[in-house]
């Protein structure tokens, strides 16, 4: 069955806020490879202006792809995830992420599209704070192969 | 010619390279990020699951080769908040053999200058296997 058009235009807001650690941070950015300092040690952080350890450049995937299950697992929406490739991801950074932050994010379905029997689905998360400000915007699309 | 740094990335020519960083990925990388992620697909660390979709083998985590070129966007920054935008392509799968290792080489060149925003644009060209498996990969970051 193809990935489900009608989806386009749905933003997802049900999935509960994300609390981010210093050790999560710490856990992700070995992973990466990222060693810089500001990412394990609260005061090199504060050096830089941050109030506290700041995540590595990607670390936001972790929150978007959390909160787009909710879509991708929607029997609805039609999303074998079996069939699926990363096709592209962006990030942008209103702000860096730091531990402590509390994060809701709302993700949009930005886009179905086919293309030779190949279905490119957009999608863009929306990160916001616990006040509601802006911090990160993850756009992301999945190529889902048809049968 | 004096050290390439972001102080000075203002005054370098368009097309300058800034930095190359090697890092080395073999099967535990993949369960690190399988684990640090949330990204538990078994096409990343299954190789009897991998090779029964069609694969040639267990593949790296396209988002682990992105992050993994982000770090070494990082490291040449020298402040990792100062990246304000981040986008790549996923182009080629990178297979890992289980005794085994690849290295994932990112070099960065400067792309271009925008005096007005404060930023600069880091193009970034990521190969493994002697193939480029990012595309389009191009950071921008804060001057």
């Amino acid at each position: 069955m193809p990935v489900n058009a009608d989806y386009v235009g749905r933003v997802f807001t049900g999935t509960s806020p994300y609390e981010v650690s210093r050790v999560k941070i710490a856990e992700f950015a070995t992973a990466v490879h990222a060693h810089h300092p500001a990412h394990t040690d609260p005061e090199a952080a504060q050096a830089l202006g941050y109030p506290d350890v700041i995540a590595p450049v990607t670390f936001a995937v972790v929150v978007a792809q959390r909160a787009e299950a909710e879509y991708i697992t929607d029997p609805e929406a039609s999303i074998d995830f079996s069939r699926v490739v990363h096709a592209d991801e962006r990030f942008t950074h209103h702000r860096p992420i730091h531990a402590g932050d509390v994060l809701s994010t709302a993700v949009h379905v930005d886009g179905v599209t086919e293309r030779g029997g190949i279905s490119m689905v957009s999608t863009r998360a929306e990160i916001t704070d616990a006040d509601g400000a802006p911090v990160a915007t993850v756009r992301s699309t999945l190529a889902v192969r048809g049968e | 010619m004096s050290e390439i740094t972001v102080a000075n990335l203002a005054d370098l020519p368009v097309g300058t390279e800034l930095f190359s960083a090697t890092v080395s990925l073999e099967r535990l990388s993949m369960v690190k990020y399988a684990g640090a992620s949330g990204d538990f697909n078994p096409i990343h660390w299954n190789e009897r699951f991998a090779k029964a979709v069609g694969l040639p083998n267990v593949i790296v985590h396209g988002m682990l080769t992105m992050g993994v070129a982000a770090s070494a966007v990082e490291e040449f920054l020298g402040d990792p908040g100062r990246v304000v935008d981040f986008g790549v392509r996923f182009t080629r799968p990178i297979p890992v053999e289980d005794p085994g290792a690849v290295e994932v080489t990112t070099v960065g060149k400067l792309g271009a200058l925008d005096a007005a925003a404060g930023t600069a644009r880091i193009d970034l060209t990521v190969k493994a296997l002697d193939v480029t498996v990012l595309g389009k990969a191009q950071a921008v970051v804060r001057l």
